[in-house]
């Protein structure tokens, strides 16, 4: 039998707030255990919640980023259960009144056509802290530094078919929440993970099958992985004529396999209901006109707008507008009269390669967008050629704040000899120098004009314009 | 000063410099050690930080500080953080709790001045009307130690009848101030709910919870108020609101009303002639003194108790879900595992009331039944609230009796909660529309005090606060003293 299967994934993103959800303490990473964890976020008697306005708001642009309904009226309610990292005993999370409502998300994945993903709903919730089951033996270690963190929780409809497909959604989740400045995206950190839902179902049949969840994957790879084997596993299970459970499953990456955590009919019953100790949150339509004026141009409208009025190829549009920063550093050099082709080429390249090799973001780089300007429009003008340019791009960045495009290309007597009489002088020397390859150049041999050129280069440092020399070494001929 | 001067009388005698701070603070605590054993009222007394915060309340005075409030002694309920002291909701649950934090209405009492002499007994997370239900032993009535003083603030209510000291706070979610006062015979203030701060405060039913004090007056109850009322950036629920009109009652005392009130008097609180002459003779006084009474009706009276023990009750269940034994609180000798951590830290910790409106809250918010008791609840809420607004489009204030009965018998209705819920009758409904109300006492049943309740419209406790004051001006029952005859 042929087998399709269906996946939906809940994404928390992490907010990039400087402080928690419901309390004042810092979101910030790596702190000594608990050392985060106010009396709020211990959940001592007495305490009550009081809502980041700042989470609030990377909700709303969440939601305008994907098209969604703002929900003006909105509303928290507690899910109830018990372990060692929920202080309160109960999360505080949003069940039937979410902020943001239905939108999309468009995806592409490496192999297959683009698609739209629908999204059911995003939800603020708190995180809760961090269980150790590894320090100390045959007992618990609980981090609350963590408890309260803000985070989004973004429900997809079951629109994926392939574990290519929920990768590649994950992927453009991760590029929209950095791109519009909500989340860090450090997946290494937790400030993604997933949970899919995963079913088959032969192809043709349009009922879902049972549904499996397996819970809190956090990278791109494992989603793949963790995927393909449960679906893989189900395909196993329902060949061989058995039933699949509805369970939460675990995904083990060194083993490369999931298994069972609790069964769904044993699970808890969460009893929602609407916290006491929060009012409705209600947000005005002016509120909402704000944040949707501070959005930054989204990925989908910057690539078409490089393509349709910078002519940009479809493969360096989407390169350069995937990328917050890079888009960015590509808009100011390009606003600084660069032209857009020669741009993207060293954003794409040299730049690149820099920011790699000395593993820094793009947002610190040294080297001005305008200087990158000036730069191409000194090898537009003639006065660099593309070695020097490469050799300008180093000197900018070691001289950093202090760069002067041109003045460096003066001290470091970069520009190109344009001089003909110099250029002749030194052409006429080599000849007599080298009478037998010019007889050989005469008689038809072309590769040895390669020759000529290159001793020229050499001779000039490379600052000679191979264009010019061309020419000259013709009108010998 | 006797041992039933009022906050106002030894405000007077501290700015007169009759006495000072330490010397007033000193002879409440000796009151304290000698008569509290025989009422227990008191969870934990605190000679040394009250001596202390006296004394530099005299250093304030000294320096020319003249708000009436600065060194008047007071009690705290145990329900109220206070940093670096015992705090445990008369819990053995928090029998060890020492909170690391002031709750809003403690810091706000200390900045303003007064000195807490201590922690007053309460029913176990204020769940009870008899004060019966405290880890740390019942409550004696002053009038008759035989009797239950009510509750949950029972201990405030009794230490404040007792003499043992002229003011202290306490909490209301279905009665819990207004009841103890009625059967202790003092004056009590259950605020709009969102006037008083709720953090720091253990909460029990946070959509009910809410601070007030527990006086001997009108005149005091407003002094108090105006220390405890206020918005706090910590509780998303307290309101903004201009208080300025309390500060100014604090400072001036409480003014004659202007013009006479109509009072609406509901049919549904008025359908038994039992304990009922008090009350009617302070009818009869109210009319004396220029008021009209006009009868009004309430029609979802009658749905309030079980309305209040399915959302009270729900919202506790998880409310008390942090008492789990993992950071703070009672915690089960040698556990075996997480779930046996839990399961006998919580079986220990908590009495035999509070399992039962865990039970019940955790009940009516589960699957399959949600909405049959919880969402219905909250409909029938709405539908109460609405009848005190249609009242009062007739009426300025809503007169009551507080309790259906006075001071019962310890051990009455222990085996019978259902019985025992009845004392929150007609406190219940108010509680649950969020309203002012005010318990004045107003004469005598079977010799033990009662009290009568005025219900005001949302934030208008200028308005209950003026006609008792006024009441209090022509009456002397909040005068009546234990061993008095009555």
């Amino acid at each position: 039998m042929n087998w399709e299967s269906v996946i939906g994934l809940e994404i928390h993103v992490q907010l990039a707030t400087e402080s928690k959800i419901f309390s004042g303490a810092s979101t910030a990473y790596g702190a000594a255990p608990n050392a985060q964890a106010c009396n709020v976020d211990l959940g001592l008697p007495g305490v009550l919640p009081v809502l980041n306005e700042r989470a609030v708001e990377m909700a709303v642009r969440f939601g305008l980023a994907i098209g969604a309904q703002i929900n003006l009226h909105s509303i928290f309610d507690r899910k109830n259960y018990f372990y060692a990292d929920l202080p309160k005993g109960y999360q505080i999370s949003q069940f039937e009144t979410p902020i943001v409502g239905e939108g999309t998300i468009t995806i592409t994945p490496e192999t297959g056509k683009p698609r739209t993903v629908g999204i059911t709903r995003a939800h603020l919730e708190e995180d809760a802290g961090k269980s150790i089951h590894d320090l100390f033996p045959s007992q618990t270690a609980v981090d609350l530094n963590r408890t309260g963190t803000p985070l989004l929780e973004v429900v997809s409809e079951p629109d994926m078919r392939t574990a290519q497909e929920a990768s590649a959604y994950f992927r453009q989740v991760h590029t929209l929440v950095r791109y519009i400045g909500i989340c860090d995206g450090n997946l290494a950190e937790g400030s993604m993970r997933c949970d899919a839902n995963v079913s088959v179902r032969p192809v043709g049949q349009e009922a879902f099958g049972e549904r499996t969840e397996i819970k809190n994957i956090n990278s791109f790879r494992f989603v793949e992985q963790a995927i393909e084997h449960e679906i893989a596993r189900q395909i196993d299970v329902l060949e061989s004529g058995g039933r699949i459970e509805r369970e939460t499953r675990l995904y083990d990456p060194d083993k490369d396999e999931t298994r069972s955590m609790r069964s769904k009919e044993l699970s808890n019953d969460y009893r929602y209901f609407p916290d006491p100790d929060l009012m409705p949150l209600t947000i005005s339509e002016a509120f909402v006109e704000r944040i949707r004026d501070e959005l930054p141009e989204l990925p989908d409208a910057r690539c078409a707008r490089y393509v349709g009025e910078l002519g940009l190829s479809e493969n360096d549009a989407t390169a350069i507008s995937s990328d917050i920063d890079r888009a960015v550093y590509f808009d100011a050099a390009v606003a600084a009269k660069a032209s857009a082709k020669q741009c993207a080429n060293w954003i794409m390249g040299e730049l690149s390669a820099y920011l790699n090799k000395q593993d820094i973001s793009r947002a610190e780089c040294l080297v001005r967008p305008g200087w990158l300007a000036q730069l191409i429009g000194r090898i537009e003008d003639g006065t660099l050629s593309s070695k020097t340019a490469k050799t300008l791009f180093d000197a900018l960045w070691e001289a950093g704040a202090d760069a002067n495009v041109d003045e460096l290309i003066e001290t470091l007597n970069l520009a190109q000899m344009n001089d003909d009489g110099a250029l002749t002088q030194i052409i006429d020397d080599l000849i007599a120098a080298n009478p037998k390859q010019f007889d050989e150049l005469r008689g038809g041999k072309d590769k040895m004009l390669g020759f000529f050129v290159g001793q020229v280069m050499k001779a000039t440092q490379g600052k000679a314009n191979p264009q010019q020399v061309n020419e000259i070494i013709r009108a010998k001929l | 000063m006797s041992e039933f001067s009022s906050l106002r009388e030894m405000s007077t005698g501290l700015a007169k410099g009759d006495f000072s701070s330490v010397e007033l603070t000193q002879e409440h605590l000796s009151r304290i050690q000698k008569a509290d054993p025989a009422i227990n009222s008191f969870i934990t007394v605190n000679p040394e930080n009250a001596l202390a915060h006296a004394a530099q309340a005299d250093q304030q005075r000294a320096a020319g500080d003249q708000r009436p409030t600065v060194g008047l002694p007071f009690a705290h309920k145990d329900i109220f953080c206070t940093n670096g002291v015992l705090t445990t909701a008369g819990s053995k649950m928090l029998s060890n709790f020492i909170a690391p934090y002031d709750a809003t209405v403690v810091t706000k009492m200390a900045e303003a001045g007064m000195v807490s002499v201590g922690k007053t007994n309460m029913d176990e997370f204020a769940m009870g009307s008899s004060n019966e239900n405290s880890f740390f032993g019942p409550v004696s009535n002053p009038w008759n130690t035989d009797c239950v003083p009510g509750g949950s603030s029972g201990g405030s209510a009794a230490a404040v009848a007792a003499g043992l000291v002229a003011a202290a706070t306490g909490t209301d979610t279905g009665g819990s101030i207004r009841q103890p006062a009625a059967l202790c015979g003092i004056t009590g203030l259950k605020p709009t709910y969102g006037r008083v701060s709720r953090y720091g405060m253990i909460a029990f039913a946070s959509s009910l919870d809410q601070a007030g004090p527990m006086t001997r007056d009108a005149e005091d109850a407003a002094l108090m108020l105006s220390v405890m009322a206020g918005f706090d950036h910590r509780d998303s629920t307290s309101a903004q609101r201009d208080d300025s009109w309390l500060a100014e009652l604090a400072v001036k005392g409480i003014p004659e009303l202007d013009q006479p009130l109509t009072i609406g008097l509901p049919d549904e609180y008025f359908r038994t002639s039992e304990h009922m002459d008090a009350l009617e003779m302070a009818k009869a006084e109210l009319q004396t003194l220029g008021h009209t009474l006009k009868s009004v009706s309430l029609p979802h009276t009658e749905s309030a108790i079980p309305v209040y023990y399915v959302l009270a009750s729900a919202e506790a269940s998880t409310n008390l879900s942090r008492y789990d034994g993992v950071r703070f609180g009672h915690r089960c000798e040698n556990p075996q595992s997480l779930q046996d951590l839990y399961e006998r830290s919580r079986e220990e910790g908590f009495g035999q009331e509070v399992k039962r409106r865990i039970l019940t809250g955790t009940y009516t918010l589960s699957v399959g039944y949600f909405d049959a008791y919880y969402l219905k609840a909250q409909k029938i809420r709405r539908l109460i609230a609405q009848d005190f607004t249609d009242a009062f489009a007739e009426v300025d204030l809503v007169l009551a009796p507080t309790a259906p009965t006075p001071a019962f018998k310890k051990n009455q209705l222990t085996d019978d909660p259902v019985a025992m819920y009845q004392q929150d009758l007609y406190t219940v409904p108010t509680s649950l529309a969020g309203l002012p109300a005010m318990s004045v006492p107003c004469g005598f049943s079977q010799g033990l005090p009662m009290g009568m309740q005025l219900i005001a419209p949302a934030f208008r406790e200028d308005l209950p606060l003026m006609l008792a004051a006024q009441f209090q001006r022509h009456t002397d029952w909040h005068r009546r003293r234990p061993g008095d005859a009555s």
